[in-house]
């Protein structure tokens, strides 16, 4: 039991360290350039702002969901 | 790092901190969470109104992750969510019209403040009752108390004779919500309990999730998993529709959503797996601090005059 879940802790530890370095590279890839472009969007068309503020959200809410869905795969299939 | 459309300067890492920490409640008890995101926010010197527009795009993104992995466990009852999504938002107006009509009169912040704190006192000291008493009946081997629930999502709460006779009451229309195990519940029952919870949205802000999920066990019937994913699911359309009305107004900084949702995706995983390891009646005992929680931040904006 005990080295169950060590094992377990162990593939957690490992997924949240690559996902971390997704989500870095994200926020200096994507986040940076996306910045300045979306403070013009908000200022200038409102509207549009809005609507891609919702889209932005749930499409990153989705690509995380599957991102971390593939990596608990990865690793607790190897582990077990 | 430095956020261009609200103009604040937030450590990233905060930031994914108080994602994830809002993820796990969001995942487990199906609540948006913005009485810890709102005050998390303002913390860190983000502005009152892009604190509050920000928090209801979070929500979004939050609750798809956590809708997703609900509804691979079976915890999401599509027709109801929709159904409910209507009478929040109407009801989110009916509370904000409500609220200018109180500026108008005066003593708009007593008589809310003293309001919320009587329905969050009561929903907690509910729910202490009815969980604990419902614990202890199923340790005495008593089947009574059954809620009819979808049959892999059984449920017992000791206040089910009062869900049923409220399953009973014939207004038409009389709709079926087979996913939810409920085979005919007035429409119009639905619509109030959404109702309300958005009438308190509309006054307090937030998505209201801890009136809400409570109302959906013990009013409609709901069995406490599937009420968690369906009002998360329930919460992504009445806060897209809250986020676009923020942010046409200027209310809305996504990048610091996007930031808190790389913490959120992981929370709200974690909170929706785990509810798999708990009964209905312990996740409903589990759930009393929240409403005491956001008893606490009115009171403590009632005597100090900030607002959290």
């Amino acid at each position: 039991m005990k080295k169950e879940t060590a094992r377990t802790l162990r593939a957690f530890a490992i997924e949240l360290a690559i996902y971390a370095l997704f989500v870095v590279a994200y926020f200096f890839l994507v986040l940076n350039l996306l910045g300045e472009w979306l403070d013009r969007l908000e200022i200038s068309h409102r509207y549009t702002y809005a609507g891609l503020a919702i889209l932005l959200i749930m499409g990153q809410a989705v690509l995380l969901e599957s991102l971390t869905t593939f990596l608990i795969r990865l690793f607790r299939g190897r582990s077990e | 790092m430095f956020f261009p459309i609200s103009g604040a300067h937030i450590s990233p890492i905060y930031l994914v901190i108080v994602g994830f920490i809002i993820g796990i409640l969001g995942g487990f008890f199906g609540v948006g969470g913005s009485f810890i995101a709102g005050p998390a926010l303002r913390l860190v010197g983000v502005d009152w109104n892009f604190a509050v527009g920000t928090d209801l795009a979070h929500i979004v993104g939050k609750s798809a992750v956590a809708v997703r992995r609900h509804r691979a466990l079976g915890n999401v009852d599509l027709k109801l969510g929709l159904v409910m999504a209507l009478g929040t938002i109407a009801g989110a107006e009916a509370g904000a019209q409500l609220i200018q009509m109180l500026k108008r009169a005066g003593n708009v912040n007593l008589v809310v403040s003293i309001v919320s704190i009587v329905v969050y006192f009561g929903i907690s000291v509910f729910m202490i009752w009815e969980s604990q008493k419902t614990l202890r009946s199923r340790k005495g081997g008593s089947q009574r108390g059954l809620v009819k629930g979808a049959k892999s999502k059984m449920d017992y709460s000791a206040f089910s004779p009062v869900t049923r006779a409220i399953q009973r009451l014939q207004i038409w229309p009389m709709i079926a919500l087979p996913a939810s195990g409920i085979r005919a519940i007035s429409l119009w029952i639905i619509l109030l309990v959404a109702f309300v919870g958005g009438l308190f949205s509309g006054f307090l802000g937030g998505g209201a999730g801890y009136i809400r999920m409570p109302s959906m066990v013990y009013v409609l019937g709901v069995p406490t998993h599937l009420a968690v994913g369906t009002d998360l699911f329930e919460i992504i359309i009445s806060a897209s529709y809250g986020t676009f009305s923020h942010a046409i107004k200027g209310n809305v900084d996504i990048l610091i959503a996007l930031v808190m949702n790389t913490g959120a995706a992981v929370g709200a995983q974690i909170g929706a797996i785990s509810t798999q390891y708990f009964t209905g009646p312990k996740i409903r005992l589990a759930f009393v601090p929240l409403p005491l929680i956001g008893a606490a931040i009115v009171i403590y904006t009632l005597f100090t005059g900030h607002k959290l």
